[in-house]
């Protein structure tokens, strides 16, 4: 049987893809440029915007096909299409979603590593130098986000052993989590880390958007107008609004008021941890990764990170990582044949096999992108220095590093 | 003359406005300001944390005015702007050298 293109599918990944691209742009943008200073707002919501115009440009020059290229020793792709050309022109259809264009594919594809390197700016803000960032990003992605795209997604190792991630639950999310805290431990503490909003309706409408687009990041990823699409769509509602409600309940217990960045958080965190499960799992299995992945973000964002003393800005890790690990792991045991016949199932069926390499990608994804994190932030801190001034850092990023200023009087 | 410098809670700015436009009174400068008192701010909490915050918004209302109407005006704010309870603001009434109307260069009483 010859692929054959179809309308609906084509129709339905184009939306996603666009879908996506406003999470980062600017939903993620919003979400933290709420959350900091008022002297740091642009240079904030800058790091986003910036991330996703450079991997915008990367991913066509080499980044996908060193992703989804044919595979070299499990490990990265070939980059057969430099500049991606006579893509487009030869009309074919993807091999890893073989109803919708080669071409879409790939866009669809670069929204996810836009978002990832977005997401890491969450971590750094109002202390990184803007020209460390800039070099941060084509390195990272380079060196870190395309050899993990290639071995959970391009047809790499962990994909040949069985690993299941079905929308970058450690692609994107386990990957951030641990590069944004190898990033602030070489980076240090802010001189004023208290996490006080300044404009809670940026995260309101941030949050709006990151949800709103997480359809086209999870139930795109079935990559087709499917039936799974519409299962994925449901999960992902489900483990948001839950962690949304669990994290109400642990402000209610802990501080006595719900709060609504809580909530905000609370619903991100349900979003991330379904992500890597939302075409294996049930609604009911959706409930309890949402609730648990909320729960366990409390945890780290306010009693380990204060523990450990780093300074996770806007607890990238403490929500993303965490998040990404759980859901990952949730995969491994509530994954169900009846929802994707993909998969013979997790622990609730039975099978141990695939909750075993959950974990084993959740430990080599996470220590790889720490690992190399730590050594790319040290090569630009020997070279361009990290951090900026603490004359900068004091009055505002926005007025030293760019010259201009979020609120004007006149 | 004199200068009435009064920092009240920013949901009565509209009441105090109100009662001072009954009695006459009409011009003033209004800004957003931060302050404190005696009891050192409130304490706020994000994600699990929580935060003293030792600033809270006022608003403070400029006027300047004839000797004898001071006391009105600030009895009019004391009545619109109090509540009661902790944080209600203060007043202050400071001596005015001269006013000079820019448009027509008058000066003094004639110029407010």
């Amino acid at each position: 049987m010859s692929a054959v293109l179809n309308t609906g599918d084509t129709a339905w990944m184009l939306i996603s893809t666009a879908l996506v691209i406003l999470m980062t742009i600017p939903g993620v943008a919003l979400f933290y440029g709420g959350l900091i200073r008022r002297e740091n707002v642009l240079n904030t919501i800058f790091l986003s915007f910036v991330s996703f115009a450079i991997v915008s440009i990367l991913w066509f020059v080499y980044g996908y096909s060193a992703a989804f290229g044919a595979d070299v020793w499990g490990l990265i792709g070939t980059i057969a299409n430099p500049f991606f050309s006579g893509v487009v022109e030869s009309n074919t259809l993807s091999s890893y979603a073989p109803t919708i264009p080669t071409g879409l594919y790939a866009i669809f594809q670069m929204t996810f590593a836009a978002i990832t390197l977005a997401l890491i700016s969450g971590a750094v803000v109002e202390r990184m130098k803007f020209s460390a960032w800039l070099a941060f990003i084509p390195v990272w992605f380079t060196l870190v986000y395309l050899p993990v795209a290639h071995w959970m997604w391009g047809g790499g190792w962990l994909a040949q052993m069985g690993a299941l991630d079905f929308a970058g639950g450690t692609v994107v999310h386990v990957n951030c989590g641990m590069a944004a805290l190898a990033l602030v431990l070489l980076l240090g503490a802010r001189k004023n880390s208290r996490l006080l909003p300044h404009h809670m309706g940026y995260s309101v409408i941030g949050t709006g958007l990151l949800w709103f687009g997480w359809f086209g990041f999870n139930a795109g990823s079935a990559l087709g107008a499917s039936n799974l699409a519409v299962s994925a769509m449901i999960v992902t509602n489900i483990s948001a609004a839950m962690g949304m409600l669990a994290w109400m309940l642990m402000d209610k217990i802990k501080t006595g008021k719900p709060t609504l960045l809580g909530a905000l958080s609370g619903a991100i965190a349900g979003l991330a941890s379904i992500t890597p499960a939302a075409g294996y799992v049930s609604t009911t299995s959706a409930l309890i990764i949402g609730f648990v992945s909320a729960i366990c973000g409390y945890y780290a964002v306010s009693y380990i990170k204060p523990l450990l003393g780093y300074d996770d800005a806007l607890d990238v890790f403490g929500i993303h990582g965490i998040s990404g690990i759980v859901g990952t792991i949730a995969v491994g045991l509530f994954a169900s044949p009846f929802i994707n016949s993909a998969t013979t199932g997790g622990l609730i069926f039975g099978q141990t096999h695939l909750l075993g390499v959950q974990i084993l990608a959740i430990v080599v994804i996470g220590v790889y992108s720490f690992i190399m994190t730590l050594a790319i932030g040290k090569v630009i801190d020997k070279f361009i220095g990290l951090r900026v001034s603490d004359e900068d850092e004091i009055r505002g990023l926005d007025i030293n590093l760019h010259e201009e200023s979020g609120y004007r009087l006149s | 003359m004199k200068k009435i410098t009064a920092v009240i809670r920013p949901d009565k700015m509209e009441n105090v406005k109100h009662a001072l436009e009954e009695i006459g009174c009409k011009g003033m400068t209004v800004k957003d300001v931060k302050g404190r008192g005696i009891q050192l701010g409130v304490t706020e909490s994000y994600r699990g944390r929580d935060y003293k915050v030792d600033l809270l918004p006022k608003t403070e209302i400029e006027i300047v005015t004839r000797d004898e109407e001071v006391e009105n005006i600030a009895q009019r704010i004391i009545e619109t702007a109090r509540t009661g309870d902790i944080g209600d603001g203060k007043i202050f009434i400071s001596p005015v050298e001269e006013v000079i109307r820019i448009r027509t260069g008058e000066t003094g009483d004639k110029a407010i």
